[in-house]
């Protein structure tokens, strides 16, 4: 057992301070459990979420020394002996109390995204799918729902005006889920993505795979494949020239090509490792607009075929590393 | 009630587990205008904790499997002590509840022909639990979740609202239901509660609640079970006039981590061991065979080498003594434990490293590796995992009426852990999954006919309203009450030392005590801080269901002088034919303390009867029974 010095932020949405607590530690704790002591034996109003202290319901979702985390899933073992912990809450989301902030942000998001349509003429039973075809899906139904992602990603977590066009790397590996569900009858789930949920103010920076508790292939595995179809679709001539002529639901669904391997992982140039996170980026443009100030959402109106890109059209992936607030964990070789 | 904010719904679902979302979504597809009501965020409910599966008999893999051989393995399983017409319909509707997750976008693990795997799980007879992973409980209620997210846009495309006929009150604690009338006349009116949030009270008037609150396992300090298990449900029909039954049985999870801390209480899933895992003792001895009981000596092998054979060739070798039902197991291990056989922290070791290559462990048990390895620095795939006995089920609850789920008192509706009589003595693994979605199902079902059939819509009691603000505010205001963290602590201890896994007279008698001067105590429980997000006001509100519960436990734990299923009792190791014939019934007494009675359990038809071999019954039924 030894005694650690603790900050806790304390407030709510009139603002707030970070409090200094000793408190014991023992051997094998995590976090959660430093904070449940601090309620038992200190502060018993300090609030926090916590349901299974597994990593299995995504609950206590907090910012431990400014890294997103999961309280119950960082290990105090992982901190130096004479390190001070700061605990602080999700900075993108109101705060509500405490480490308690308002995530109902995303729960609207999701409310918006159109659901899984089953396929007509299968009776339940009926369903036959390939352990392979699944697999692919299944990897982002691992989500906890620990909106980790959501808080770190620079779209939003300091630009409160592009949280209505953007719902974020939760909803879109649930798009990209939906889009390789082998069964779900919607076969416009990219443009959903690129038309209703912001997909292009993404610029891969990766940061929302690295805070994944669930070590979901967030950006490799869900937003480039959406991203890079999106791009293949629009460009196939017939497809665009059936979207002239033929409603949507008489459109004979071309076979989805496997995703184009995107080119091979992102490495650290030398010595720009590791990343100042909280460095300043300028934030992302916004997309360009037409004559009366709206997004040229329809292609057939765009100059290009592909949905706009906040960045320009000069953005060639993958991006260079060193204009990232972005780190890849593992180094160059990774 | 001037300025206590209400609503008006036709059913309030209190619960966002699996059983509550699934009674949401057939009361809302019947047309009803539902409430949907949890103490935690939308998607966070126990369930997600779920690791196996969910149980049904859909024979993908082996096609011997048929609703017959899952009755019969629940009655065996509950020692027949289940609810015989629970266990038969849960086993005839499983299947198509989980095939409707599919059309909801659930996506299990699948056969080579394309189907719903299914998989090993102790005391199934044949491979039965669709599963996804290691993380089923997760896909259920994500599933769950996101077909109510879809009902909902189909009511914002026909009424212009996402609300207008499911709402999802998150963070919302109900501490009361309000009733209309008394004695024969007495029905439910609706509920009153709290959000969590704002600490503001809220009123929901409505003819039919259903209570889909899960469990009780936070009276324990070694449990599975999270904060929100503190049997609110449990409490609030016991103080609505609903009885409670068979709250004597409790699981002990087998396997629950015992060391390191940080683990403590997490589950070592059962497919560990259905998937090749094996237990030994700190000789090194795999002592499951020292343990198989008589009523299970046929269908368990004898030797390692036919156990393991079983794993390749199951239709011509018997199973491996670690697939004995969870109580035996938990049993065997508290014995060698006690025998000095244990590990330092009190466990025995669960090895699977040394059974299957590394790759075919990360392959099938990933979340459990993942979880393991970031929370203790533990790699299952090269060492073995230190585990023993964790309070992890509930047996017992709300008794209902099992084909409607009513509980008795017109428009209350119980459903899942929070409801008894399904599982009997003790719950299979995986049964429980199956369950909420079956009485869930049921239970929507129900409240929304019965809310069809009504006269007139009953009233809300004002002067119930008024006294439910003031228990709510009363620890807040209370100057220098005691301090709900420490009475908590207290009440787990009387519970872990007392009513424990193995049980005795003169402990339970002691604990009885006990509880009684944790009730004095409670009762003056105070809270400092505000209304705004205060966990410890809220600890302080839910201490007094957990007492209550705890009574009943302690009760009828004393009452019953033989050992069944999930409760042992030392000084009667032995099954009892003739306590068989009898469940054990709380309610709440005019005084507000516990009453205790006997009630004969309902005789199962001739044809159910007729599923199981006269010998088989033998061992638990009397002479007279049997003739
Ligand atoms: C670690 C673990 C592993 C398990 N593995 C399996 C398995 O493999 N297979 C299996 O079949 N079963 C398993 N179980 C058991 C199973 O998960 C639970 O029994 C089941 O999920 C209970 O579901 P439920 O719908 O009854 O309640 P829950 O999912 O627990 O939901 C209860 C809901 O009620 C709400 N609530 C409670 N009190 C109030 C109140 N006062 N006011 C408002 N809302 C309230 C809660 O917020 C919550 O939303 C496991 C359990 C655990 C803990
Ligand atoms: S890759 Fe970066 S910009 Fe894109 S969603 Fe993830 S965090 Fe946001
Ligand atoms: S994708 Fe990962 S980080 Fe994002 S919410 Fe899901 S589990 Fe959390
Ligand atoms: S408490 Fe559930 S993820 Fe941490």
């Amino acid at each position: 057992m030894t005694v650690r010095q603790f900050k806790v932020w304390r407030g709510d949405e009139s603002g707030g301070q970070l409090n200094d607590y000793q408190v014991e530690v023992n051997e094998g704790e995590v976090v959660l459990d430093i904070i449940h002591r601090l309620q038992a034996t200190q502060e018993p109003d300090l609030a926090c979420r916590w349901n299974c202290k597994a990593g299995k319901c995504g609950s206590c979702s907090m910012e431990i020394n400014g890294m997103p985390r999961l309280g119950c899933m960082t290990r105090m073992s992982t901190f130096e002996e004479d390190e001070t912990i700061t605990v602080t809450p999700l900075r993108t989301f109101p705060v509500i109390r405490d480490l308690v902030t308002d995530v109902s942000f995303n729960y609207q998001k999701a409310l918006e995204m159109p659901a899984f349509a089953p396929p007509k003429d299968v009776e339940p039973g009926e369903y036959r799918m390939q352990q392979v075809d699944v697999e692919r899906s299944q990897e982002f139904r691992k989500c906890i729902e620990c909106f980790l992602c959501q808080n770190t990603c620079h779209v939003v977590r300091d630009h409160e005006e592009n949280k209505l066009a953007f719902s974020g790397p939760r909803l879109f590996i649930r798009a990209a889920e939906l889009d390789m569900h082998p069964l779900d009858a919607r076969g416009d789930r990219k443009e959903i993505a690129q038309q209703q949920q912001g997909l292009g103010y993404c610029n891969i920076t990766k940061c929302c795979t690295e805070v994944c508790p669930e070590h979901i292939k967030i950006t490799d595995n869900a937003i480039i494949p959406m991203k890079e179809r999106v791009v293949d679709r629009r460009y196939d001539p017939l497809v665009v020239f059936g979207r002239k002529i033929l409603r949507r639901d008489q459109l004979t669904s071309t076979a989805v090509a496997e995703p184009a391997v995107h080119s091979g992982p992102v490495t650290v140039a030398e010595g720009a490792a590791p990343v100042n996170f909280s460095r300043p980026l300028s934030g992302p443009p916004g997309p360009e607009v037409n004559a009366a100030g709206h997004v040229n959402l329809n292609e057939m109106l765009s100059d290009r075929a592909a949905a706009a890109s906040p960045f320009g059209d000069d953005i060639t992936f993958p991006v260079d590393p060193k204009t990232l607030n972005y780190y890849h964990p593992g180094g160059a070789d990774h | 009630m001037v300025n206590i904010e209400a609503h008006a719904y036709d059913v309030v679902v209190i619960g966002a587990g699996g059983a509550g979302l699934r009674a949401a979504i057939e009361a809302r597809l019947a047309g009803k205008k539902v409430a949907i009501i949890s103490k935690s965020l939308f998607g966070k409910a126990h369930t997600v904790m779920a690791e196996g599966g969910a149980a049904a008999a859909m024979g993908n893999v082996n096609s011997n499997d048929n609703w017959q051989v899952h009755f019969r393995d629940t009655m065996r399983g509950g020692k027949f002590l289940n609810n015989y017409r629970m266990a038969e319909l849960h086993a005839k509707e499983a299947p198509d509840r989980i095939w409707e997750l599919e059309t909801y976008g659930a996506l299990f693990d699948r056969t080579k022909d394309g189907k719903i795997s299914q998989r090993n799980f102790g005391g199934h007879e044949y491979p039965r639990l669709a599963h996804v992973g290691d993380r089923t409980g997760l896909e259920l209620i994500r599933t769950l979740q996101q077909k109510i997210v879809s009902l909902q846009q189909e009511d914002k495309a026909k009424f212009g609202d996402y609300q207008a006929r499911i709402r999802v009150f998150a963070e919302c604690t109900i501490t009361e239901l309000l009733l209309e009338g008394t004695g024969a006349k007495k029905r439910i009116a609706g509920a009153f509660g709290y959000y969590r949030e704002s600490g503001e009270f809220v009123v929901f008037e409505a003819p039919a609640v259903v209570l889909a609150t899960g469990g009780v396992g936070r009276s324990y300090k070694v449990t599975s079970n999270s904060w929100e298990y503190t049997g609110d449900g449990h409490a609030l029909a016991l103080r609505a006039g609903a009885k409670l039954i068979n709250m004597e049985f409790l699981q002990f999870h087998p396997t629950g981590m015992v060391w390191p801390p940080s683990v403590r209480g997490i589950l070592v899933t059962e497919s560990v061991r259905g998937d090749g895992g094996i237990l030994k003792n700190s000789e090194g001895k795999r002592f499951m065979f020292d343990y198989v009981p008589d009523v299970f000596r046929k269908q368990y092998a004898e030797t390692p080498e036919e156990g393991d054979r079983w794993y390749t060739d199951p239709d011509n070798n018997r199973r491996p003594p670690e697939l004995l039902p969870r109580d035996e197991v938990a049993r065997a291990i508290n014995s060698e434990v006690k025998a000095g056989r244990g590990t330092k922290a009190g466990g025995v070791y669960l090895d699977i490293a040394s059974r299957r290559p590394a790759a075919e462990i990360l392959k099938r048990l990933p979340s459990m590796y993942h979880q393991f390895k970031e929370l203790a620095d533990v790699d299952i795939t090269a060492q073995p995992m230190e585990v023993g006995p964790t309070c992890h089920y509930v047996m017992g609850g709300v008794e209902v009426d099992p084909d409607t789920a009513s509980a008795g008192v017109p428009g209350l509706y119980a459903a899942g852990e929070v409801s008894g009589g399904m599982h009997g003595s003790n719950r299979l693994g995986g049964n429980s999954l199956s369950d909420l979605l079956v009485f869930g199902k049921r239970a929507g079902e129900y409240a929304a006919s019965y809310t069809d059939e009504l006269a007139a819509r009953p009233k809300i009691d004002d002067t119930q309203v008024a006294a439910a603000v003031e228990a709510a505010l009363s620890p807040l205001t209370r100057e220098g009450g005691e301090n709900p963290y420490t009475l908590q602590s207290d009440l787990q201890d009387v519970m872990g030392t007392l009513v424990g896994i193995i049980r005795r007279k003169g402990e339970l008698e002691d604990s009885l005590r006990q509880l009684a001067e944790l009730r004095e105590r409670i009762q003056k429980v105070g809270a400092t801080g505000g209304r705004r997000y205060n966990p410890g006001w809220h600890l302080a509100l839910d201490l007094r269901n957990m007492l209550v519960v705890s009574e009943c436990t302690a009760k009828a734990a004393l009452e019953r002088e033989e050992s069944r299923g999930g409760h042992t009792r030392e000084d009667f190791p032995k099954m009892s034919a003739t306590w068989r014939k009898v469940n054990l019934i709380c309610s709440l007494s005019t005084e507000g303390g516990v009453d205790l009675a006997h009630q004969p359990i309902p005789t199962m038809t001739p044809e159910l009867l007729g599923l199981f071999e006269q010998s088989e019954l033998a061992k638990y039924m009397t002479e007279e029974e049997l003739s």
